[in-house]
């Protein structure tokens, strides 16, 4: 099964950190990423931009409405994620308690509805 | 209905259950589809449960039903499963069944399956029932009726949980030894809640709870079965059938509350306090304690009385010690008062429970406030006796109970 693991973080404490703790994430990052790849379970991952760089697009009245900022004002934001396969909850849960943000934010685990589902769904 | 036709019928409904509950973790087991594999099963289950009783249980339970189940229900399966990939793996596991059920007995996978319904990804309120439906074929109407919410919230919260397991790819699995460790307790807690729902109807008189700590053992049976070397397991099952044992004697004749020291113990059952005492002693054998194991030997310690000493309330002390180290609860630490009351004088049963006075879920706790009075009253202090009494009963569901804690009040003023 494919499994995204959303990160969530507290952007304003992490605006906060002194450099030397930014620098220990990054490198705990770079090792998380680095074993994900090394057991073959990564399949992609990434890390997003503060949500201040967010746009939000809707469509009403045939007209694009643009807005400034993210969907949800939350106290934790969407920080970045990674795509793994795992053979079940368990293993995809191994991964994601070993992600660096599970210590320090929210680490969420939603499986990817695949093509097949579809097609035994549409029957 | 006769003892002859009611011994049938117990009969059937045991081998039913027993074939029910292993045909469904084995289908489940290899499509992930709980609700797909109680679909198939649902119309074999019901005509065993007619038929069994006046024909007699067939030689091979799970062929007949899995017989069964094909005729009616696999073409209902096959209709809603169309995709290819679907299709081709319910053929392989009607092949595979046939072929083994010429051979040998099924595979039993109820314990796997147990594993699935208690996965930490599903909601702890939901587990036991998720068991009872699954491996006991109990719908979701009785269900709720035993756990008290309607029937259509127990029905929303299966379903949901069934889907859970299929979706968030939960696996039918028995966890390797190094995680076992809690894994195991939220089956055995699931085994524990289903026992102890029944048991709080004392009295037997909601038969649909009453039956519900049988089920209970029930399943503590098939664990310690499935896990002989697992000492909690075993102690989970002593622990039940020491409460189990002691079921007609909470009660006297006029259905009113008599408290442990004053149970006859000519009502107990002693087949199940000697069966639970063997289970304590092999759990014992692998040299690992735990909460069951702890509280099944505080159940021994109580049925002391039955060999003719009295209650051994130093060992109970020791034992609640030990219960507070490995699992502390407010609940474990009242009882650890009362035992504390017992070997060292009420004076120090008081201080033991006016330490625990800070925790505010304590202020709405029946057992704190009456082992409060119980202490208070054996030093003399009336009043305040009285006062705790009354917190006690103001808080007390069971009328039974209810009315025991206003005759332990009115002797105090009486005096």
């Amino acid at each position: 099964m494919r499994y995204m693991i959303l990160i969530h973080a507290d952007e304003a404490a992490m605006a906060n950190v002194p450099a030397e703790t930014t620098y220990q994430m990054s490198a705990a990052y770079g090792a998380y990423t680095e074993a994900l790849k090394k057991s073959g379970v990564w399949l992609a991952g990434d890390r997003l931009k503060p949500s201040q760089a967010t746009t939000q697009v809707r469509m009403s009245n045939g007209k694009t409405n643009v807005l400034d900022g993210p969907y949800a004002d939350t106290k934790e934001q969407l920080a970045g994620f990674y795509m793994i396969e795992a053979a079940d909850i368990d293993t995809a849960i191994e991964w994601a308690a070993r992600c660096p943000a599970a210590s320090v934010g929210t680490v969420e685990l939603r499986p990817i509805w695949e093509m097949a589902e579809y097609a035994a769904k549409a029957g | 209905m006769d003892e002859r036709s009611r011994i049938a019928r117990a009969a059937a409904e045991r081998a039913a259950r027993q074939s029910y509950g292993k045909l469904v973790a084995w289908l489940a087991a290899r499509t992930r589809d709980v609700a797909g594999a109680e679909d198939a099963l649902a119309d074999a289950f019901a005509a065993a449960l007619e038929r069994w009783p006046s024909a007699g249980v067939p030689e091979r339970p799970e062929a007949w039903l899995l017989a069964v189940a094909r005729r009616r229900g696999v073409d209902t399966m096959r209709r809603r499963l169309t995709s290819e990939a679907a299709r081709g793996h319910l053929q392989l596991v009607a092949e595979e069944a046939e072929a083994r059920m010429a051979n040998d007995e099924l595979p039993d996978e109820r314990l796997r399956l147990m594993f699935a319904c208690a996965h930490p990804a599903i909601d702890t309120s939901v587990r036991a029932p998720l068991i009872l439906q699954t491996i006991l074929g109990f719908d979701a109407a009785t269900i709720a009726s035993a756990f008290l919410v309607s029937p259509a919230t127990m029905g929303q919260r299966l379903v949901r949980a069934k889907a859970r397991i299929r979706e968030t790819g939960i696996p039918f699995r028995v966890p390797e030894k190094a995680e076992l460790g809690d894994r195991l307790d939220a089956v055995l807690e699931a085994t524990y809640a289903t026992f102890a729902e029944g048991w709080s109807d004392p009295t037997g008189t909601d038969s649909r709870r009453r039956n519900l700590a049988t089920e209970g053992i029930w399943l503590g049976r098939l664990v310690a079965s499935l896990m002989p070397d697992e000492p909690e397991a075993l102690g989970l099952l002593a622990l039940m059938l020491f409460a189990e044992a002691r079921r007609s004697a909470r009660r006297g004749p006029d259905g009113e509350f008599v408290p442990l020291a004053e149970q006859d113990i000519a009502l107990w059952d002693g087949d199940l306090i000697d069966e639970a005492e063997a289970l304590l002693v092999r759990a014992a054998q692998e040299g690992i304690i735990g909460r069951y194991q702890l509280e099944a030997a505080v159940q021994s310690a109580h049925t002391a009385r039955r060999r003719g000493g009295g209650t051994d309330w130093a060992a109970i002390r020791q034992l609640y010690d030990a219960l507070l180290a490995v699992a502390g609860s407010p609940v474990v630490a009242i009882n650890r008062a009362v035992a504390i009351a017992e070997t060292e004088g009420a004076t120090a049963g008081l201080a033991a429970l006016y330490v625990l006075g800070d925790d505010k879920r304590l202020q709405d706790y029946q057992p704190y406030w009456a082992a409060r009075a119980g202490l208070l009253a054996r030093l003399g202090n009336i009043r305040q006796a009285a006062q705790s009494y009354d917190r006690a009963i103001g808080l007390e569901r069971d009328p039974a109970l209810r009315r025991f804690l206003q005759g332990e009040k009115a002797k105090l003023v009486g005096n």
